[in-house]
C-alpha cells in the first residue's frame, strides 16, 4: 500500500520530511490543489454573479453590448484554449511514462498556444480601446442601446476576461518554470506531482473561460437590438 | 424652530401605530433572553460550586451521553428554542409585511436625502429642510431618494427607519398616534456630518396641519410646478395627450402595467418613470421606436419628484383624476405669486466626467 | 570550599534549537510561525485597542470635543478593520490552530510548512498596506466600505486600505486550506474523525468558511478599488449601478466571517471545559456536527444585514427563519457544555474563568442576535447601538475570551512556563465586569434609537453613554494585564510540566515546551477521545 522511500546515502529524495510516506505526500498535494481550484470558483463566482444580477436588470443594454465582441475571434481563442488543455493532459502523460523529450515538447506546445490565447485578447483589448469601448472617461459606444447602462457590460467583460488573464499569465510563468525543470529531468514517471498539479491549475482556467466565452461572446446573437 | 432638548429616558417615545407591537414583541424577546441567560448562568454557576474538586476524588465516571434520555435532552434544548424563535420569526415578519405595504390613501410625502439634510416637499407645494410636519392619526408615506450617498430615515419614536438610496425610491409609512416632537435620524452612514443629518418630526393636529400647509411656501403644487417643466423640457412634444404622438400617452398610465418591447411587463410607477427619463431605451413600450433622448444630468433629483407627481395627476384617459393623495382639502392650493419657471430644477448638461464631493481626493 | 552550583539542563525544544533571527524569519517549523503571528497579531490587538479607547474617550460627552468628525470616523473605521481583519480573523487560527492542530493529530508539521510561512508573510504585507494607511492620513469609510460613499466620496486612502485587507485575506485562504488538507491527510495511526479533539472539528468547519467565503470579500474590494479608480459603474447609480448589489457581495463573506471568529473560540471553550471538569464534553457528536451545520447555515444568512436596505420582503423572510435556524446549533453547544459540568469535577484555573465567562456572554450576545433576526424588530434596532452591544457580546465576550482562555491553556504547552494564578485570576474578573459594564448599557442605548457611528449625539444619551466609558477603562486594564504577566513568566515563571491541566490530548503527551518534530515516535491512537482514565493525578492546583 505505502511505498517507503528509505534514502540511502546519496539518494536524493522527493519525500519531505514530516510526511510518513510517499502516497499520503502525493495525497496532500492533490487535496491542497482542488481546495484552491475551489477558493478560485468563488473568486470568479463574485464576478458571475454581478453579471447575472446586470443583466437580468438590463437586458437590452447587455444584448447589444454583447454584440460589439467579435465572435470569430472569440470562438479562435476557445478553440486555441481547448487546444492547449489537450497538450497539457498530454504533458501529464508524458511524465506519467517517463518520456522526458515528450514532456518538455507538450509543455512548449502548451506555453505557445496559450500564448496565442493572450495575443489575441490583446489585440481585442486594444480593439475595444480604439473604439471607446473601454469604460471610464472616454467611453462612447456606438449605437448601443441603452448607452447609459452599456458600460455595466463592458465592465464585467473587461473584468472577467481580465481576471482569467491574469491567471493565464501566473500559469505562464509557472509553465516556464516547469519546462527548464523537465528539460533537466527533475521529473521522472516515479514523481511527477507538479506537473500534475499544473495540469489541473491549467484546466481549470480553461474551463473559466468555457463559461466565460458564451457568457460574453454567444448570448444574444440572434437580436441584433429590440424592434 | 427651537425644541428643548430632552432629558434622560429609558425608553424611547411610543408615537406611531408600530410601536405598541414592536414593543410588545421586544418585551417577549427579552424576557425569553432573560429566561435563558440566567438559566444557563445559574446551572454553570451552581454546577461550578456543586460539583467542585474536593482534593483525593477519583476521577469520576463518564456519563453515557448516547442514552436514551440524553437523546431526548439534546432533542428538547434544540426543538424548544427552535419553536420559541419561530414564533420571533412570525410576529416579526407579520410587522414588516405591514411596514412594507402602505396603505393606498397614504398622505405621500417626499423625501430626499443629501449630505447632510434632509429636504422635505409636502404635495400642496410645502418645502422644509430637517422637518417633517404631520398630522395625527392619518397615515403617512413617505417616498425618498438620495442626492448622493446611501442614507436612512429613521425615526425612533416610530419605530421605523427605511434607507434612502441614490437612482431609486425607497418608500416608509406609520401613522403616527401622539402629538409631539420626535427625533429624525440619518441611519447609515454617509461621511462628515453623519451625526449631524438629524432633524425633527411633528405630530400636530389635523386642524393645525392644515393651518400650516396653507401657510405654505409661496410655490405652487409639485403637479403645477412639474407640468412647467413638461413643458419647458418639450415632452409633451412626443407624449402627446391624445395617444397619437410619436412617444405614448401618459395620460392614467401610473399604476398601469405596460407591455414593453421585448415581450414583458413593467408597473408604470415612479422607479419606471424615473428610469425612462435617465435611460429611455431600457424599457421601451410595446409598438414604439427607439426614439426618446436621454435627460440624464437636465433634470434635479427634485425636479424629477415634480415631473412624476405631475404626470400622476394626469388621471384616467377619460379625464377624471386616478388618485388622490392629498390632505382633506380642494387639489388645487391659491397661488400667491407669477408661474415661474423653477429655474433650479434644470440644470445645464455636463460632458464633464461626475467630480466627488471634496478636493484632494487621495486614492 | 564554595562549589559551582548544578548546571541547569534546559531541554532541547523548538525555542532554543536553533537561534538568531533567520531562523525565525525562514522557520517552516508551524509553532515557531505561530509564535510570529503572536508578536504581530497582539501589535494589531493593541492598535485596535487604543482606537477603541479614544472612541470611548470622545463618546463620554455629547459634543465632539475631543475629535473633528473626519477624524472620528477614521477611527471608528481603523478599528473595525483592524479587529475584524487583523485580530479576529487570524488571532486563534493562526496562533493556537498553527501550534496545536499537527501536535493534536499526532503530526510533525502541517501538509504545506512554507505555505504556513508564506501566510504570515502575506498577513505582514497587508498589515503593511493597513498601516500606510493609518500613517498617511486614515480611511473613513467604516469597515464596511459601503457604496457609493467608498467609490465617489470618501476622502480617504479606500484603495489602499482595500489592497491590505485584499491581501490579507489570502494569508486567511491559504491558513484554511493548510488545515483541511492537514487534517484529512495527517492523522496519525489510529485517529478516526470521531477521536478527533473538538478544537479540532471547530477549525476543520472555520477552514471550510475561510475557503469558500475569502475569495468573495477578495473579488468585492477587487471591484470596489476599480470603481474607485476607474468609475466603472458597478456600483454607483451615477454610472448606472447598483449599490445594493456591493452590499450583497460584502455580506456574503462577512456574514460568515464572524463564524470564521467564533467557532474556534468555541473549539477552545470545549477543550478548557472538558479540562476543567475532567469529563469528556457531553453530545461530543452533537457538538461537533454543529460546527459544520454553522459553517453551511452561515453562508445563506447574509441578507440580514439588508432588511432595510432596499431587498424584497420576500428574501427577507428567507434570511430571517434561516438565521433563526443558525442559531440553534450555538445553542446546542451552550447546553452541552453546560452538561459537561454536571457530575465532573471542576477546577476553577483561569482558563475556566474565561470559559465560563464566555459561555454567559455569548448566551448574552447570541440571544440579542435572536432579537436582530426578527424583522419588524430589526426594522428598529438596525443602525443603532444596540447592533454594536450584540456583536461586541459575541467577538469580544465570545470570540476574545476564549482566545484569552486558550491562550492561558495552552501557554504552559507553548513556553514551558507557568504564569502568575492571582494577577490571572484579577485579569479575568477585571476583564469581564468590565466588559459588560462598557457594551450592556449600549442595548439600552440602541433602543432609545441613538445610531452607530455617530460622533455627536442628543445630550439625553449622556448617562449611559458615560457608563459605557467607565466600563472601557476597567477592560483596558484587565486587558493590559495579561501582556504584563505573561511576558514576565517568560523569564520568571515557573517551568511547567508537560501535563499542568490534567488533559487528555496528543499535545499533553510531549514535554513543554515540544521538540521541534513534535513527537520521538509518531503516537498510535488506541483510546476514544476525552478518556480522563488515563490521565494522572493533577500535579498542579491553582
Amino acid at each position: 500500500m505505502a511505498s517507503q522511500v528509505v534514502p540511502h546515502e546519496h539518494e536524493v529524495t522527493t519525500l519531505k520530511h514530516h510526511f510518513a510516506n510517499d502516497e499520503q505526500q502525493k495525497d496532500a498535494s492533490t487535496i491542497g490543489m482542488w481546495v484552491f481550484l475551489v477558493t478560485e470558483i468563488m473568486f470568479f463566482g463574485g464576478l458571475f454573479l454581478a453579471y447575472f444580477a446586470y443583466r437580468q436588470a438590463y437586458p437590452a443594454a447587455f444584448a447589444s453590448a454583447s454584440n460589439k465582441t467579435n465572435l470569430w475571434l472569440g470562438a479562435a481563442n476557445t478553440t486555441v484554449l481547448i487546444c492547449s488543455s489537450l497538450t497539457m493532459a498530454m504533458a501529464v502523460h508524458s511524465a506519467s511514462v517517463g518520456k522526458r523529450k515528450l514532456l518538455v515538447a507538450f509543455l512548449v506546445l502548451t506555453l505557445m498556444l496559450g500564448g496565442i490565447f493572450l495575443g489575441v485578447k490583446a489585440y481585442e483589448y486594444h480593439d475595444k480601446w480604439v473604439h471607446h469601448e473601454v469604460p471610464g472617461y472616454h467611453f462612447d459606444c456606438e449605437g448601443c442601446d441603452d448607452a447609459g447602462h452599456a458600460p455595466l457590460f463592458f465592465s464585467l467583460y473587461f473584468g472577467m476576461t481580465g481576471l482569467h488573464a491574469t491567471h493565464m499569465l501566473v500559469g505562464f510563468v509557472i509553465l516556464v518554470i516547469l519546462i527548464f525543470q523537465s528539460a533537466k529531468g527533475k521529473y521522472t514517471a516515479k514523481w511527477y506531482t507538479p506537473i500534475e498539479m499544473f495540469g489541473l491549475y491549467w484546466h481549470f482556467v480553461d474551463i473559466v473561460w468555457i463559461f466565460l466565452f458564451p457568457l460574453l461572446y454567444l448570448i444574444d446573437r440572434s437580436k441584433t437590438g429590440l424592434k | 424652530m427651537n425644541i428643548e432638548p430632552r432629558s434622560f429616558q429609558l425608553f424611547p417615545d411610543s408615537a406611531s401605530n408600530f410601536a405598541g407591537t414592536v414593543d410588545g414583541l421586544y418585551l417577549y424577546m427579552v424576557l425569553i433572553s432573560a429566561f435563558f441567560s440566567l438559566l444557563v448562568a445559574f446551572l454553570i454557576i451552581f454546577f461550578a460550586v456543586k460539583y467542585r474538586k474536593r482534593p483525593g476524588a477519583p476521577v469520576p465516571p463518564p456519563i453515557n451521553d448516547h442514552s436514551i434520555g440524553a437523546m431526548i435532552l439534546e432533542i428538547a434544548w434544540s426543538v424548544i428554542p427552535l419553536g420559541l424563535s419561530l414564533v420571533m420569526f412570525a410576529w416579526g415578519a407579520s410587522i414588516m409585511f405591514t411596514e412594507s405595504r402602505p396603505p393606498k390613501d397614504a398622505l405621500n410625502i417626499y423625501v430626499t436625502g443629501k449630505r447632510w439634510m434632509w429636504k422635505i416637499q409636502h404635495l400642496e407645494g410645502a418645502r422644509e429642510i430637517n422637518e417633517l410636519h404631520v398630522p395625527v392619526n392619518r397615515d403617512v408615506r413617505l417616498t425618498m431618494t438620495s442626492e448622493d450617498v446611501i442614507h436612512d430615515f429613521y425615526v425612533p419614536a416610530f419605530r421605523t427607519k427605511a434607507d434612502v438610496l441614490p437612482g431609486r425610491y425607497t418608500t416608509e409609512w406609520f401613522r403616527p398616534t401622539k402629538i409631539g416632537d420626535y427625533h429624525i435620524f440619518c441611519a447609515e452612514y454617509c461621511g462628515t456630518k453623519h451625526s449631524g443629518m438629524i432633524g425633527w418630526v411633528h405630530v400636530m393636529s389635523q386642524e393645525d396641519y392644515n393651518k400650516w400647509l396653507s401657510a405654505g411656501s409661496g410655490e405652487g403644487s409639485m403637479a403645477e410646478e412639474g407640468e412647467s417643466l413638461f413643458r419647458q423640457l418639450g415632452c409633451g412634444e412626443c407624449h402627446v395627450r391624445d395617444g397619437h404622438g410619436r412617444a405614448p400617452s401618459l395620460r392614467g398610465a401610473y399604476g398601469m402595467i405596460v407591455d414593453l418591447a421585448d415581450g414583458s411587463h413593467v408597473r408604470f410607477d415612479e422607479a419606471y418613470i424615473r428610469e425612462s427619463i435617465l435611460y429611455p431605451q431600457a424599457k421601451i413600450v410595446a409598438g414604439y421606436d427607439r426614439i426618446m433622448p436621454t435627460f440624464h444630468g437636465l433634470i434635479s433629483d427634485e425636479g424629477m419628484l415634480k415631473l412624476i407627481e405631475y404626470i400622476k395627476s394626469m388621471g384616467d384617459p377619460n379625464g377624471m383624476t386616478l388618485e388622490r393623495s392629498g390632505p382633506n382639502e380642494p387639489a388645487n392650493l391659491q397661488k400667491t405669486g407669477p408661474q415661474m419657471s423653477p429655474e433650479s430644477e434644470i440644470k445645464a448638461p455636463t460632458t464633464a466626467p461626475r467630480a466627488s464631493a471634496g478636493t484632494g481626493k487621495q486614492q | 570550599m564554595i562549589t559551582a552550583p548544578p548546571p541547569v539542563h534546559v531541554k532541547k525544544n523548538y525555542l532554543n534549537e536553533k537561534t538568531g533571527l533567520k531562523s525565525w524569519l525562514l522557520t517552516s517549523d508551524h509553532k515557531r510561525i505561530a509564535i510570529l503571528y503572536l508578536i504581530v497579531v497582539t501589535g494589531f490587538f493593541a492598535l485596535g485597542g487604543i482606537f477603541a479607547g479614544l472612541i470611548r474617550l470622545e463618546l463620554a460627552t455629547p459634543a465632539g470635543d475631543l475629535f473633528e468628525s473626519n477624524q472620528y470616523n477614521k477611527i471608528f473605521t481603523m478599528h473595525g478593520i483592524i479587529m475584524v481583519f487583523f485580530f479576529l480573523i487570524p488571532s486563534i487560527p493562526a496562533i493556537l490552530g498553527n501550534f496545536l492542530i499537527p501536535m493534536m493529530i499526532g503530526a510533525k508539521d502541517l501538509a504545506f510548512p512554507r505555505i504556513n510561512l508564506l501566510s504570515w508573510y502575506i498577513y505582514m504585507l497587508g498589515g503593511v498596506f493597513t498601516l500606510y494607511v493609518l500613517f498617511t492620513g486614515g480611511v473613513d469609510t467604516g469597515w464596511t466600505f459601503y457604496t457609493p460613499f467608498s467609490s465617489s466620496y470618501s476622502n480617504g486612502y479606500v484603495v489602499a486600505a482595500g489592497l491590505g485587507i485584499f491581501i490579507n485575506g489570502f494569508s486567511a485562504i491559504l491558513t484554511g486550506l493548510n488545515f483541511i488538507v492537514t487534517i484529512h491527510r495527517m492523522r496519525a495511526p489510529g485517529l478516526t474523525w470521531f477521536r478527533l479533539p473538538l478544537f479540532v472539528w471547530a477549525h476543520y468547519a472555520t477552514s471550510a468558511i475561510q475557503i469558500l467565503g475569502t475569495p468573495v470579500i477578495a473579488v468585492t474590494l477587487f471591484l470596489l478599488v476599480l470603481e474607485r479608480g476607474l468609475h466603472i459603474g458597478f456600483f454607483d447609480p451615477a454610472y448606472g449601478g447598483d449599490p445594493v448589489l456591493f452590499q450583497h457581495l460584502f455580506w456574503f463573506y462577512s456574514h460568515p466571517a464572524v463564524y470564521i471568529m467564533i467557532l474556534p473560540s468555541m473549539g477552545v471553550i470545549s477543550e478548557v471545559i472538558s479540562t476543567f471538569s475532567s469529563k469528556k464534553p457531553f453530545g461530543y457528536t452533537f457538538i461537533a456536527f454543529s460546527s459544520v451545520a454553522i459553517a453551511v447555515f452561515g453562508f445563506l444568512v447574509w441578507g440580514h444585514h439588508l432588511f432595510v436596505a432596499g431587498q424584497s420582503i420576500y428574501a427577507g423572510l428567507v434570511f430571517s427563519v434561516l438565521s433563526y435556524v443558525v442559531a440553534i446549533p450555538s445553542a446546542i453547544k451552550v447546553f452541552n457544555w453546560a452538561a459537561t459540568m454536571y457530575k465532573g469535577q471542576i477546577r476553577m484555573e483561569t482558563p475556566m474563568l474565561y470559559a465560563i465567562g464566555f459561555i454567559g456572554l455569548f448566551t448574552v450576545g447570541g440571544l440579542t442576535g435572536v432579537v436582530l433576526a426578527s424583522l419588524g424588530m430589526d426594522v428598529h434596532l438596525t443602525d443603532t447601538y444596540f447592533v454594536i452591544a450584540h456583536f461586541h457580546y459575541v467577538m469580544v465576550g465570545g470570540a476574545l475570551l476564549g482566545y484569552l482562555s486558550g491562550l492561558h491553556f495552552w501557554w504552559p504547552k507553548m513556553f514551558g512556563k507557568m504564569y502568575s494564578d492571582v494577577w490571572s485570576k484579577v485579569s479575568a474578573v477585571l476583564v469581564f465586569a468590565g466588559f459588560n459594564l462598557t457594551f450592556g448599557p449600549q442595548f439600552l442605548l440602541g433602543y432609545m434609537g441613538m445610531p452607530r457611528r455617530y460622533h455627536v449625539y442628543p445630550p439625553e444619551f449622556q448617562v449611559f453613554n458615560v457608563l459605557s466609558s467607565a466600563g472601557a477603562s476597567v477592560l483596558g486594564l484587565g486587558l493590559l494585564l495579561p501582556a504584563v504577566y505573561l511576558t514576565w513568566s517568560l523569564k520568571y515563571g515557573e517551568d511547567a510540566p508537560p501535563n499542568p491541566w490534567g488533559a487528555t490530548g496528543l499535545e499533553w503527551q510531549t514535554q513543554s515546551p515540544p521538540i521541534s518534530e513534535n513527537f520521538e515516535v509518531t503516537p498510535v491512537v488506541t483510546h476514544e477521545a476525552y478518556d480522563y482514565s488515563t490521565v494522572q493525578e493533577v500535579v498542579h492546583i491553582g
